[in-house]
C-alpha cells in the first residue's frame, strides 16, 4: 500500500506535506457528512405526514407540559410508541411524526422506567391521576415513581402566557392572534367547571374543559399536569388517520 | 529521513522505509481475518443499501428493493397474529357472554385473553392482583356494586360508570348531605351505619340515626341497608368498604358523597376483548351465576347457592 501512495498520481505524501491541500480535502470530507445530516432538515415539512386533528396546545396544557419538562418526567417516561407489535398491543396505535410537530422540545424520551405516555390521554380518570400523582403507591403498589403531591398546592401564576404563545408562534406553532391575546383567559377558563368554554373549544378543538384537580377554587399545577396528560395522544383519530399511515 | 525499504532480518517483515536515528518501523501487514472482515462489512453495507430504505432524498429515503417498512412489518405481524387467533375470536364473537361458562375450552381461552388484557388496561386502578384500593373496588370478593353475574360485569365494562356524554353508562348520584343534614345528624346516621355491619355497638346516638337513615338513605341503600344494585348503592351491612368504614371516612362520604368513575371500554377495546375481560373478572372468585338462568346452560344449583350473596 505504501508504495502505491507514493508512486500514484494522488500521493499521500503530497497531501500530508501540503497543509492547504490537506485542509481543503478535510473540509470536503467533513462537508459530505454534514450535508447528509443537515440537508434533509430543509425538506422536513414534506416528510411529516399530514394528519387531521392536530392543534397547538391550549395554554393550560402547555403549562402542564412545562411542568412535565420541569419535573423531568421525560427521564422515565417516553412519548413514542414504536411500530412494534408488543408496543402497539400494550400502548395503542403507534405515534405519528405529526403528533409531536408542535412540541418544542419534543418529549419522545429515551428510556422507559415507567410506561410510555404517548396514548395516556383519557385512559384513566382525573381522580386516578390525582391519587397517583400525590402518592403513586396508593394505586400502583409496585411503582417506584416519586410523589408529586406539591403540585396540588402550587397555584399557577397567570400573566405570561401571551408571551409564551408568541415565542412558540415564532418557531412555527400556528397560534392565531386571537389565541395569543386570550391566552391568560383561556388558561383559567379551561380549569373552570362553570365557564362555558365555547370560545376556548373553538380555538382548540377537542379541548377538555373541567376542574381537573378537584379544587375548583384554584388553578393549580395539578390542574395543568392532568389537563396535559388527559390530552396526550387524543387529538388524532387513528381510524381516520389509517389512510395516512399506509407504508409508503 | 531516508527512503530505504528493506526486509527486516529478525522478523522477515518489510520496513516502511523511514529511519530516524537508526530507528525503523515495520510495515506489518494486516491479519488476513481482519482484511476479510473489512471487505465483508463493505459488501454487507452495499447489499443493505440496495435492499432496505437507506439514502435520504427530498421526500423520504430510497425505498430499497424489498420495499421494507417498519409499519408494513408490523401490519404483517398483526395480520399473522389475527389469523392465528381467528378460530378462537370467531367463536367468542358468536357466543353470548352468559353462555360462555358452558363451553369449557372457549371459557379457558377467554380467561387467558382477559388476563392479558387486564394487565394492560385494568391493573392501574384495580391492582395487579385485582384487589383494588381505596376508591377502586376489589374484584376478587363477592361484593358487587352493580351486579356480579357475567352480563352485569359485561355491561359495566362496556359502558363504564358515570361516563359523561354516554347515555348507556351506569349512573347514580348519592346526594352530598352537607348542609342538608346538620353535623349532629350526620354523626347520628354514621353511628347507625356503623352498627349495621357490627362495627360499633348500638348506643343513643346511633339509635337517633335510624330514623334519619330511613328518611334519607333507605330509598337507595334499602331499609336494612343492604344496598340496591340498580342504583349501584353499596351494601352497608357487610365489612367491605370502598372508601373506608371508619367514622371519619363515612362522615366524608355522607357529607360530600362519592362519585367513582370507571372508563367505558366500548370505544377503546373490541367487543371480544371486553367479553374476555368480563369472563376473567367473573372468574376471579366472586363471580355470580347469571341472574336469569338461560336455557342453553342450566346453572348448577350448588354453584348458585355458593355464589349468590346472602
Amino acid at each position: 500500500m505504501t508504495s502505491k501512495s507514493e508512486t500514484g498520481a494522488f500521493s499521500h505524501k503530497k497531501l500530508e506535506r501540503n497543509v492547504t491541500l490537506l485542509g481543503l480535502c478535510a473540509l470536503g470530507a467533513v462537508a459530505i457528512g454534514g450535508i447528509v445530516e443537515i440537508a434533509p432538515l430543509f425538506w422536513i415539512d414534506s416528510t411529516v405526514e399530514k394528519v387531521e386533528g392536530m392543534r397547538p396546545y391550549t395554554p393550560l396544557e402547555l403549562t402542564g407540559r412545562n411542568i412535565y419538562v420541569r419535573e423531568g418526567c421525560y427521564l422515565c417516561h417516553s412519548q413514542m410508541i414504536r411500530p412494534f407489535r408488543d408496543e402497539v398491543e400494550r400502548y395503542g396505535p403507534y405515534s405519528l411524526a405529526a403528533e409531536s410537530m408542535y412540541d418544542h422540545p419534543f418529549q419522545w424520551g429515551s428510556k422507559r422506567t415507567g410506561p410510555d405516555l404517548a396514548r395516556v390521554g383519557g385512559r384513566y380518570s382525573d381522580e386516578w391521576h390525582r391519587a397517583h400523582l400525590k402518592d403513586p403507591r396508593s394505586v400502583v403498589p409496585e411503582s417506584i415513581m416519586p410523589p408529586y403531591a406539591f403540585l396540588a398546592e402550587r397555584e399557577i401564576k397567570v400573566g405570561d402566557m401571551s408571551a409564551h404563545l408568541t415565542a412558540l408562534s415564532r418557531v412555527g406553532v400556528p397560534y392565531s392572534r386571537e389565541a395569543i391575546k386570550q391566552a391568560d383567559a383561556d388558561l383559567v377558563a379551561q380549569a373552570d367547571p362553570n365557564a362555558d368554554g365555547e370560545a376556548l373549544k373553538k380555538r382548540y378543538p377537542k379541548a377538555q374543559v373541567r376542574d381537573f384537580d378537584g379544587n375548583p377554587a384554584q388553578v393549580t399545577e395539578m390542574d395543568a399536569v392532568i389537563a396535559y396528560l388527559q390530552m396526550i395522544g387524543t387529538l388524532v383519530d387513528h381510524q381516520k388517520a389509517k389512510a395516512y399511515e399506509q407504508p409508503r | 529521513m531516508t527512503e530505504n525499504k528493506r526486509i527486516d532480518a529478525a522478523t522477515g517483515t518489510q520496513t516502511v522505509g523511514h529511519e530516524w536515528d537508526g530507528i525503523e518501523e515495520l510495515d506489518t501487514p494486516m491479519p488476513r481475518w481482519w482484511v476479510i472482515s473489512f471487505w465483508a462489512t463493505i459488501v454487507w453495507g452495499i447489499i443493505y443499501v440496495l435492499l432496505y430504505p437507506a439514502i435520504p432524498m427530498l421526500n423520504g429515503a430510497t425505498p430499497g428493493l424489498w420495499n421494507w417498512t417498519s409499519r408494513g412489518q408490523l401490519e404483517q405481524e398483526l395480520k399473522a397474529e389475527t389469523l392465528r387467533r381467528a378460530p378462537v375470536t370467531r367463536a367468542l364473537a358468536a357466543i353470548p357472554v352468559e353462555q360462555l361458562a358452558g363451553n369449557e375450552k372457549l371459557y379457558q381461552a377467554a380467561i387467558e385473553g382477559g388476563r392479558a388484557a387486564f394487565k394492560v388496561h385494568c391493573v392501574q386502578c384495580h391492582g395487579s392482583g385485582a384487589a383494588g384500593s381505596t376508591g377502586y373496588p376489589n374484584l376478587n370478593d363477592d361484593d358487587w356494586l352493580w351486579g356480579g353475574d357475567l352480563p352485569a360485569i359485561h355491561t359495566t365494562l362496556t359502558h363504564g360508570i358515570r361516563q359523561p356524554d354516554h347515555d348507556a353508562t351506569r349512573f347514580s348520584q348519592m346526594p352530598a348531605f352537607e348542609g342538608v343534614l346538620s353535623a349532629r345528624e350526620v354523626d347520628a346516621v354514621v353511628g347507625y351505619v356503623q352498627t349495621l355491619s357490627g362495627k360499633a355497638r348500638p348506643n343513643a346516638i346511633s339509635a337517633s340515626g335510624e330514623a334519619i337513615f330511613a328518611n334519607n338513605c333507605a330509598s337507595c341503600h334499602g331499609v336494612q341497608g343492604k344496598g340496591m344494585r340498580e342504583f349501584g348503592a353499596p351494601n352497608l351491612t357487610d365489612k367491605i368498604w370502598l372508601y373506608g368504614g371508619d367514622e371519619a371516612s363515612l362522615k366524608t362520604t355522607v357529607n360530600k358523597a362519592r362519585y367513582g368513575v370507571m372508563p367505558r371500554w366500548n370505544n377503546r377495546l373490541d367487543p371480544i376483548t371486553i367479553k374476555m375481560l368480563a369472563v376473567y373478572v367473573h372468574s376471579l372468585g366472586g363471580g355470580e351465576a347469571n341472574a336469569v338462568p338461560d336455557k342453553a346452560v342450566a346453572p348448577d344449583p350448588a354453584k348458585v347457592v355458593a355464589n349468590v350473596r346472602p
